[in-house]
């Protein structure tokens, strides 16, 4: 029983990680940044969520509403301050690592430095029984929306126009621009759907996380795990970097409570000593 | 010739502070100094090698609790911890420079990001080690020849003395043939493995060398506060000290320095009046980044130029 | 007798195009070889293969009977190799002095030292004064490069390539972006490299190239099309099937 709990406790993990890592990769991939704001954005998108859950009665909805939200910021952050450092590479992580702390100092200012629980919906309250088991309804839930999520992006990667440009900024950024695609307004669009990826992960982690000062800093190296273990650019790298570490975090938690971080750089040491670009990535980060 | 002028003047005023000024200003001096050890090694990195790390206070963080671990739990002298935790900790950059170079600009980035928040977290988690959040406290300052470094005097000239040496012996790596081996493969590094050169060993070796400065600032750090907590390792440790370099300029050793005075002596006199240093801190990034891009320093000096140009070209 | 460089059924592909597709060739010993071909028919590639940039899919690179594709660039050029890039890649900042001094540093022990300050190196500097005299560049050893005409810089970065006292040097498009001047002075210099160096180039400007050389390969899509003197070339009918149109 312990096993199946730390399984779908994995599973759950592995689901919200992909929720953040996921965008976090799409913007490296093509735009070449590494956003260090993400963790910052799921931390706003969690209280977000905690404040709007007052007046609005779906918690998906409170995650869509603070997903839109926190897109919305991501946008503006890059229309006007990332667009402008082009190709300072070393200044565009600065500033995402000072916007960061802005971020969590006014988080702090806003919501009080005591963590703000975020309820489980009504609805998915009660334990599910499957073959025998109980299991905590809204861990799976979680898994399933992470699913959904993840064949929504790969349709939206694979089949659509707005993907194919993506790919191609992604393989070849010169050629693309060369073939005249709009860069410009797809390096926005795409931070806007990493932001508000992370944005709404922050509210639907938030039943199994709740939101606290610090969430921030405890996400982003997650992020930072995943990315560099599954690989730069790829949805499927994503997508395998965030079930892996969801799995060796929480097993690892369980085991090895002291050394849970170690073990849990552990598999991305590997890969990277053998593959420097992940398991998936499109090039070496 | 004017350059050793420069220094000569500035080493006599350093060493001659103490005898003008009071404790706060003489253990703020000393904070400077310690800093600016750290800070001019993540230069060796970020101007000289390329190569930006947002991991480097793992090398502070690792000797300070090397330091402090080895004398409260195993109660050896500090003669006998301060090369144990040097070695150790330089065995870790090492290990950590053949994972980060793997990768080079962001993934190396990301990387020594990545390695750095382990240690963190691991500082945190591993209670029975580190005491997690409580730190370690009831440390001692060593007693070099006897000297009883509890002075605040005493210990800045202790400091100061390590500073300069540490300074000096960066000077000379910069200026070395290794040192121009290291430019040209931050400049060109397709050029230089055309001349010959293993750009990848001398990566690895001056990330070894700077990770060795940094456990070296973590010892003065550690004897300074006589105590260590696991935030010393975090990426805040990590982005104040690129903070000072860039704030006063990678291009040279000089700026490091003048950028840790910057920020050291914000952080003392603007957190007594401001709560929220870590906003203050985002905000002086963006706003350095975006307005000073090449550091407070040249940045400073060109605006000046250029508000002179425009006031004489309007008169 | 060895050759100086053997090149056997090396293949690249990148995706699913072949850069390199099963090119062989053998260049004698002091030989003046020229490479050849349309643009994209992997000449570039095959440098990039030989000096180790690019590692190959299959196939063996022998550099005087040595076998060295599974040598990172720098030991290639340890043993002997050195190659000059199609877009110059000069130090910019750096003063011409400095990028000589550099190039000579490549193969020497003193490279490891991290004490030493770079002026106690004064046989060096001397030596760099040396090959600047070579191409006249003395006086302005002190300037930065930037401040360099290109054609000045070509005959710098041939120059540097040269100090490193190669067995074989690759030439990629050294006539490249330069004015009829400094293509006379540019060819000058090539044809006066000691014939202990065997040399191997690749130029678009044919009728300076084809003189310099005395074997010419010629590539497309990857593949040697003809291989030959002058004359044997420019006679085969699929040098000029290769050429139709350029």
């Amino acid at each position: 029983m312990q096993f199946w709990a730390q399984t779908l406790n994995s599973l759950a993990l592995g689901g919200l990680l992909f929720l953040l890592a996921a965008g976090f990769s799409l913007i490296f991939g093509l735009m070449r940044i590494a956003n260090l704001t993400h963790g910052a954005l799921f931390m706003v998108g969690a209280y977000l969520g905690a404040t709007l859950l007052k007046v609005v009665p779906s918690l998906w909805l409170a995650a869509l509403l603070s997903g839109v939200a926190v897109a919305a910021f991501g946008g503006l952050l890059e229309r006007f301050i990332l667009r402008k450092l082009g190709g300072n590479v070393l200044g565009q992580v600065l500033v995402t690592l000072g916007i960061a702390y802005i971020l969590a100092d006014l988080c702090l200012v806003v919501w009080g430095g005591d963590p703000i629980p975020i309820p489980t919906p009504p609805l998915l309250q009660q334990p599910l029984r499957v073959a025998g088991f109980m299991f905590p309804a809204y861990r799976l839930a979680v898994v399933v929306v992470a699913l959904a999520a993840a064949i929504g992006l790969f349709f939206l990667i694979e089949k659509t126009r707005l993907g194919a440009m993506i790919r191609a900024g992604v393989d070849d950024m010169e050629m693309a621009r060369a073939v005249g695609i709009p860069v410009s307004r797809l390096f926005t669009v795409v931070f806007c759907l990493g932001a508000g990826l992370a944005g709404a992960g922050g509210v639907i982690g938030g039943p199994i996380l709740s939101a606290y000062p610090g969430l921030d800093a405890d996400m982003l190296p997650l992020a930072l795990i995943v990315v560099i273990l599954g690989g730069v650019g790829s949805l499927v790298g994503a997508f395998a970097g965030s079930f892996i570490t969801g799995f060796v975090y929480t097993f690892g938690v369980a085991l090895f409570p002291q050394l849970a971080y170690v073990v849990l750089f552990l598999p991305m040491i590997v890969v990277i000593a053998f593959r420097p670009r992940g398991l998936f990535g499109k090039f070496p980060a | 010739m004017k350059k050793k002028v420069w220094i000569f003047v500035f080493l006599t005023i350093l060493i001659f502070l103490p005898l003008i000024s009071g404790e706060f200003f003489v253990n703020l001096a000393s904070q400077v100094l310690i800093f600016a050890v750290f800070a001019a090694s993540i230069n060796l990195l970020l101007g000289y090698g390329g190569l930006a790390t947002l991991g480097h206070a793992s090398y502070l963080g690792v000797a300070a609790y090397c330091s402090a671990l080895l004398s409260l739990k195993l109660g050896l002298a500090h003669w006998a911890t301060a090369p144990l935790a040097l070695a150790g900790t330089t065995a870790m950059a090492a290990l950590f420079g053949l994972i980060a170079l793997r990768a080079s600009g962001l993934g190396f980035l990301m990387l020594t990001l990545a390695l750095s928040q382990v240690l963190w977290g691991t500082a945190y988690r591993w209670v029975g080690l580190t005491d997690g959040d409580n730190g370690l406290r009831g440390l001692t300052r060593p007693a070099p020849f006897g000297i009883n470094l509890d002075d605040a005097r005493a210990f800045y000239w202790f400091t100061l003395a390590v500073c300069a040496v540490s300074i000096w012996l960066m000077a000379r790596f910069v200026d070395s043939p290794f040192g121009a081996a290291l430019k040209g493969a931050r400049d060109q590094p397709r050029r230089m493995s055309a001349l010959g050169y293993d750009v990848w060993l001398v990566r690895w070796i001056t990330f070894v060398y700077a990770g060795f400065w940094g456990a070296v600032a973590g010892l003065l750090f550690v004897y300074y506060h006589k105590y260590i907590h696991p935030i010393s390792l975090s990426l805040t440790n990590s982005a104040e000290g690129l903070l000072a370099v860039i704030a006063g300029g990678s291009g040279t050793l000089a700026g490091p320095i003048a950028g840790a005075a910057i920020v050291m002596v914000l952080k003392n006199y603007v957190s007594s009046y401001i709560e929220r240093w870590n906003m203050l801190l985002g905000f002086v990034f963006v706003l350095i980044v975006v307005f000073m891009p090449e550091g407070v320093v040249p940045g400073a000096k060109r605006i000046y130029l250029r508000c002179r140009q425009r006031f004489t070209s309007r008169t | 007798m060895q050759a100086a460089l053997h090149v056997q059924d090396l293949r690249k592909a990148f995706g699913g195009l072949p850069a390199a597709n099963g090119v062989s060739l053998s260049v004698a010993p002091g030989e003046r070889r020229l490479i050849i071909g349309p643009n994209g028919a992997g000449k570039t590639t095959l440098f990039n293969l030989i000096t180790g940039d690019l590692v190959p899919d299959s196939g063996s690179i022998r550099l005087f009977g040595e076998e060295v594709s599974r040598l990172a660039t720098h030991r290639r050029v340890h043993k002997g190799l050195a190659r000059t890039f199609q877009i110059i890649t000069l130090f910019p900042k750096d003063s011409l002095e400095h990028n000589i001094v550099l190039s000579l540093l490549g193969l020497s022990k003193a490279r490891w030292n991290a004490f030493a300050s770079m002026r106690d190196s004064a046989a060096l500097y001397g030596d760099a004064q040396r090959i600047l005299a070579v191409v006249g560049l003395e006086h302005l050893a002190k300037r930065p490069v930037a401040e360099l005409a290109y054609g000045e810089k070509r005959r710098v970065e041939i120059a540097m390539a040269l100090a490193q006292k190669p067995r074989v040097l690759l030439l990629d498009e050294p006539l490249a972006g330069l004015s009829r001047e400094e293509r006379g002075s540019v060819r000058q210099l090539i044809g006066a490299i000691p014939r202990e160096v065997t040399v191997v180039m690749i130029e678009h400007d044919m009728d300076t190239a084809l003189d310099m050389a005395e074997r010419i390969t010629v590539l497309h899509y990857g593949c040697v099309i003809v291989e030959g003197n002058r004359a044997e070339v420019v006679a085969d009918p699929k040098t000029r099937e290769v050429y139709l149109g350029h």
